[in-house]
C-alpha cells in the first residue's frame, strides 16, 4: 500500500509525479487528507522529544531547587529591645532568611513570637488580629495561629514560618527560622 | 463527508439574466454572512447586458494554493478547493494575484482571503451550493450529468480552460454549444475576439436599443 504521504492526488504544475518531486512538496501538501495526516515515524519522534523535553525540565528544576534550597547559616540579627514592645504590641521587622518582611508579637509580658509575614498561598502581607490570636490575611480570608503559625481558616494549607528569637541582654536576636512542615 | 461523485457543478452563462439573485443568496450564507462569494461580471459592459456568473472552478492543480507561501489553502478529497484556513493565512494577495479566472478576494476587514468554496457545508450532505438553489434561469447548474443532458441537449461540458501557456482543468464545467465543440476554452484569445452576437445599444437616447447590425 501506497503511504498517504506519498500517495499522488493533486498534480504537481510541471506534471512529474510526487516522488520526482522536492521535499518540501510532501511537506506542505495541497490536499488536506495528507495536510492532516501525521505518519506513525513523526508522532514517534514529537512524543520523544516532548518525553524528552519534560525530563530535562525536571532535571534542571530539581538542580536548581538543590542549589537554592541548601540551608545557609543564619544570622543573628537585632530586631528590637525588649522593652520597647508593649504588651498585645506588633512590631514589623526586616528577616531575609525568613522570605523578607517579618512580625514581632507580644502576645503577652514573657512571650515574643516571630513570623514570617508572607501569607503561604499567594503571598500577601498577613495582619494580626490581637483580639481573636489571629493573623489574617485580607487577600482570601486566610487566618493562621498568632502563638503557633499554623493555618485556622482559608485555602493557605502551610504553617508560616516562625522566626528564632534569643533574648540577648534585653535586646531580641532573630536567630533563624523554622521551615513550615507541609 | 465528500460531495457525492455524480453531483457536478456546471455554469451556462449563455444563461444568466444578471439577476444577482445568485449574488444575494450567497451572502446570506451562514457561513459568510453579508459577504457574497460569488462575482457578476460583465462581459463587455459597453456594447453588452451579458452577465456571467463567477464562481470558484475549483482547479485539479490549483494556482491559487501552489502560490500561497502560508500553506493555507487546501483541496478537499473530493477535489473541492476550500477557502483559506483563517489561523494561516498572512493576507498577502498572492492568490488573488494569481488565480486565472480571478476569484479568491481579499477581505481587508478580516485580513483573510475568502472565496467560493462550493458551499461546501451544503454539498458534501448532498445539497446544491446557495447560488445554484435560486438561479432561476439555471446558468447555475448543480446536479447529475444524465439529468444535464436530458434537459440542455444542445450544451456540452468543458472543465479545460487556456490560459496563454497555461492549461487549467477544473472541476466546476462551463456548458459549450455541442455544436463544434471546443476541446477547451482559451481564455485569453477569446478576451481579444470581437462579438459575434448583436450589438445593443444601451444608450437610449441613440434611439432604438437594438440596431440588429450583425458582427462578424
Amino acid at each position: 500500500m501506497i503511504p498517504l504521504e506519498m500517495a499522488e492526488r493533486t498534480a504537481a504544475p510541471d506534471g512529474r509525479p510526487m516522488a520526482e518531486q522536492p521535499a518540501w512538496r510532501r511537506d506542505f501538501p495541497i490536499d488536506l487528507p495528507q495536510d492532516q495526516y501525521v505518519a506513525r515515524r513523526d508522532f514517534t519522534r514529537f512524543m520523544m522529544m516532548t518525553s524528552v523535553a519534560c525530563a530535562a525540565g525536571q532535571v534542571l528544576l530539581g538542580v536548581r531547587n538543590w542549589l537554592h534550597g541548601r540551608p545557609v547559616a543564619a544570622t543573628a540579627q537585632p530586631i528590637a529591645r525588649a522593652d520597647e514592645i508593649p504588651v498585645g504590641g506588633v512590631k514589623p521587622f526586616l528577616y531575609p532568611e525568613a522570605g523578607g518582611p517579618c512580625l514581632l508579637l507580644r502576645p503577652d509580658a514573657q512571650t515574643f513570637l516571630a513570623f514570617g509575614q508572607k501569607c503561604t498561598h499567594l503571598g500577601c502581607a498577613v495582619v494580626p488580629d490581637a483580639e481573636k490570636k489571629r493573623l489574617l490575611c485580607p487577600c482570601h480570608k486566610g487566618a493562621f495561629d498568632a502563638t503557633t503559625g499554623r493555618p485556622l481558616a482559608g485555602p493557605p494549607r502551610r504553617p508560616l514560618p516562625r522566626v528564632a528569637l534569643e533574648n540577648r541582654d534585653g535586646v531580641l536576636y532573630a536567630v533563624g527560622v523554622d521551615e513550615p512542615s507541609a | 463527508m465528500p460531495v457525492p461523485d455524480d453531483m457536478e457543478f456546471f455554469i451556462d452563462p449563455n444563461r444568466c439574466i444578471g439577476c444577482r439573485a445568485c449574488v444575494q443568496a450567497c451572502g446570506e450564507c451562514d457561513t459568510h454572512r453579508g459577504h457574497p462569494m460569488i462575482q457578476l461580471e460583465y462581459v463587455d459592459r459597453a456594447h453588452s447586458t451579458q452577465t456571467v456568473p463567477v464562481v470558484c472552478m475549483h482547479c485539479e492543480s490549483p494556482t491559487c494554493a501552489e502560490v500561497c507561501p502560508a500553506d493555507a489553502i487546501k483541496k478537499e478529497e473530493d477535489g473541492v478547493v476550500l477557502s483559506a484556513r483563517k489561523p494561516r493565512c498572512v493576507g498577502c494577495n498572492n492568490c488573488v494575484l494569481a488565480c486565472p479566472f480571478g476569484v479568491p478576494k481579499m477581505d481587508t476587514e478580516y485580513d483573510l482571503m475568502m472565496k467560493c468554496d462550493m458551499c461546501y457545508d451544503r454539498t458534501s450532505v448532498g445539497r446544491k451550493p446557495m447560488c445554484a438553489s435560486v438561479c432561476p434561469s439555471g446558468a447555475l447548474f448543480f446536479g447529475t450529468r444524465e439529468r444535464l443532458a436530458a434537459e440542455r441537449p444542445r450544451s456540452a461540458p468543458v472543465n479545460r480552460f487556456q490560459f496563454g501557456g497555461q492549461t487549467v482543468t477544473t472541476k466546476v464545467r462551463m456548458l459549450t454549444p455541442r455544436d463544434g465543440r471546443p476541446e477547451y476554452v482559451d481564455v485569453v484569445s477569446a478576451m481579444s475576439e470581437e462579438s459575434a452576437g448583436k450589438r445593443i445599444s444601451l444608450d437610449p437616447m441613440l434611439g432604438a436599443m437594438y440596431d440588429g447590425e450583425d458582427e462578424t
